[in-house]
């Protein structure tokens, strides 16, 4: 292909939001109220639009006929690009929340950037994102606050869940050889240069929240190599059921 | 007050309601109506919530990011629809809890068309088409029902429910033209939601208890058979023009009566269902528990920050 | 002691030169909750421009008993209307 890099990182981007818009749509109608239900719906079909728009993008480069579908669901594990965060299980409703929350913080970094792009189209997708981005920060940060802040077992939850999830935070801000070509030609993101803050943002909220902020000094990495935690292949064996049992068919 | 005096309310609130006039919650209105409406709107309300469930169950697999994002929003609608009608029936004077509550202990009931499995893809489509079809002709006529928070809620869910039926269609139409193995899970999607759909309209009105007074309270312009009758007139040709075969070996045309004459419902099946007995009856209940308790320290901590905050503001003012 | 989420009503303008118009009910912990959920919940479909949301529990309503006293006597207020006033065809646009 010619535009490898190019292909490779657009899949950098959208397949956080695929992976994370598929573990939000495993919750709809399983939510603690019908008001959080419709919110997190939400979210998910913002995600799954914009994941649309970049596939269609990709698609178009890989040229022949491939379809945003084939490259939505028609890869290996090891081809899928996204984050070790967004495929992380929905344990409970706290990892529901801190998952969001620490995404959507650095979600709403890359768009800002992204907007800025020599590539007219990924530009226009960021332009848009933005605005949905910023109000999925909103409503993730608000509940980080509520349920930090709520009744000892929601902070306890909620630690556990920052505890958890904190080992992947720092895989968003890794580059891979896409990323660097991209940064190279005006195209893609500097995301080491958003990590500062990221963090100086994250631990201010988390703080307000009364949660702490943990002083981890490992973190996991793999995700955007295509190495994937064991969760992922149950989460593509779904996403994929059809395509792979009806090949060549359309629906 | 004395049993004349209420006497005379209630003739003074049937001749509104013959009138046309709409009830509002504050009204004068004979107990009777309040529960037979807390009790409909909310069995309708308990019915969107339920019927999340099997359609949600293909949110993770569906084909194709276009069908996935049509899915979620519908899952979604129904959600919203649910909470219109749980806040109509909150204004006849009974919280959401208690409705859960209700539910929940098996005392409410939902539509039975939710107790049955999701089995394949073509599922999806025949629940649009085929249960969303039902619930139109059953819902169009509510938007005039005579409560007031009830008839607005209808107006609104059933302006948002005009997409559900197509995309139901839509998915039906799609596998109907596509490979032999496609048009074989269509057939078979109608096999087994066909039946289930025409008790949707409840037992016959020889059976039926509640029509006379629905009637007159405009709860209900059309009988069961009526309605009945009425779906199964529009769904035949739909079929005809998906070339899949309804399963009814009696289904006719009348040339005389103008409508289709049609088999015996399997009664028994629909009333092992009511009762609990469903394929699914249990796995629904307990999803819709399960996710009522796994949430009660989520709604509790946000109760929780909200004292929490206007304590903060009230101490600050002062 | 165990406390449910209060009831909110909603208001929402649907587009600029119109008035907040009540969309419905719904429920949240606290006002800004109330805010987004009325934001997802009757706004999904590009209904409105702008939100209020307001606690149930703050809204006083008149009493139907009332209706007699409180409405039928602008019943007959007839000249409030300018079809009461009589004027020559002659005069048009008035």
């Amino acid at each position: 292909m010619k535009n490898e890099d190019l292909y490779q990182y657009i899949l950098g981007i959208a397949d956080n939001s695929l992976i994370l818009g598929q573990r939000l749509g495993e919750l709809c109608g399983h939510g603690p109220t019908l008001e959080t239900d419709i919110a997190l719906t939400n979210i998910a079909l913002d995600l799954f639009g914009q994941t649309r728009s970049y596939y269609q993008y990709a698609a178009k480069l890989a040229g022949g006929v491939k379809t945003e579908d084939d490259v939505a669901m028609l890869r290996e594990e090891r081809e899928y690009r996204n984050v070790l965060l967004v495929e992380q299980p929905n344990t409970d409703f706290a990892f529901v929340i801190v998952r969001q929350y620490l995404f959507d913080e650095f979600h709403l970094l890359l768009m800002q950037e992204l907007q800025n792009s020599k590539d007219e189209m990924l530009a226009a997708i960021a332009k848009k994102g933005i605005k949905e981005v910023s109000y999925h920060r909103r409503f993730s940060g608000d509940w980080v606050k509520r349920l930090g802040d709520g009744t000892a077992e929601s902070n306890e939850r909620m630690q556990q869940a920052v505890d958890d999830l904190w080992r992947y935070t720092d895989e968003l801000f890794h580059l891979t050889k896409a990323d660097r070509e991209m940064i190279g030609q005006g195209i893609g993101v500097d995301v080491s240069q958003l990590r500062d803050t990221y963090y100086n943002t994250v631990t201010e909220l988390l703080q307000e929240a009364t949660l702490t902020v943990p002083e981890q000094e490992y973190f996991q990495k793999g995700g955007k190599e295509g190495i994937h935690s064991e969760h992922m292949g149950y989460l593509l064996t779904e996403l994929q059921y059809m395509q792979r049992s009806y090949p060549n068919m359309n629906w | 007050m004395s049993e004349k005096e209420v006497k005379n309310l209630d003739a003074i609130f049937e001749a509104r309601i013959a009138r046309d006039e709409k009830i509002e919650p504050k009204d004068w209105m004979p107990e009777k109506y309040r529960q037979t409406h807390i009790r409909q709107i909310s069995q309708h309300a308990h019915s969107e919530i339920v019927g999340m469930l099997p359609e949600g169950n293909w949110i993770t697999r569906a084909p194709s990011l276009r069908r996935k994002a049509a899915l979620l929003a519908k899952v979604q609608d129904e959600a919203g629809h649910g909470l219109y009608l749980y806040s109509a029936c909150e204004t006849l004077g009974i919280s959401r809890e208690e409705l859960y509550e209700q539910l929940h202990s098996g005392k409410a009931k939902y539509s039975s068309i939710f107790n049955y499995p999701t089995v394949t893809w073509a599922d999806i489509g025949a629940i649009g088409w085929l249960v969303d079809g039902a619930a139109i002709i059953n819902q169009v006529p509510l938007c005039n029902t005579s409560f007031g928070p009830y008839a607005r809620a209808m107006v609104r869910v059933c302006k948002e429910e005009s997409f559900h039926q197509r995309q139901g269609y839509e998915i039906m139409l799609t596998l109907c033209k596509g490979t032999p193995e496609q048009k074989a899970m269509a057939q078979d999607a109608l096999n087994r939601w066909w039946w289930p759909s025409l008790m949707m309209f409840g037992p016959t009105d020889a059976e039926s208890t509640h029509t006379e007074q629905s009637m007159k309270w405009k709860l209900k312009r059309k009988t069961n058979d009526e309605l009945r009758q009425q779906f199964i007139d529009q769904t035949v040709p739909q079929a005809d023009i998906l070339g899949i075969t309804v399963p009814d070996p009696d289904l006719k045309f009348n040339e005389e009566t103008g409508h289709y004459d049609f088999g015996e419902i399997d009664w028994d099946e629909f009333w092992q269902v009511v009762k609990g007995h469903g394929p699914c009856n249990k796995q629904r209940l307990e999803a819709r528990v399960s996710a009522w308790e796994r949430g009660a320290w989520v709604r509790d901590a946000a109760m929780a920050y909200a004292d929490k905050q206007q304590t903060k503001k009230v101490a600050k003012a002062s | 002691m165990k406390k449910d989420w209060p009831l909110w009503e909603v208001f929402v303008r649907s587009k600029n030169g119109l008035e907040h118009r009540h969309f419905g009910s719904l429920h949240a912990a606290d006002a800004e909750m109330a805010l987004e959920n009325a934001r997802d919940v009757y706004t999904r479909r590009n209904e409105g421009v702008s939100i209020w949301v307001v606690e149930s529990k703050y809204i006083t309503a008149s009493n139907p008993a009332d209706n007699g006293e409180l409405f039928e006597p602008a019943q007959d207020k007839i000249y409030r209307h300018p079809t009461f006033y009589d004027l020559p065809d002659e005069v048009k646009h008035m």
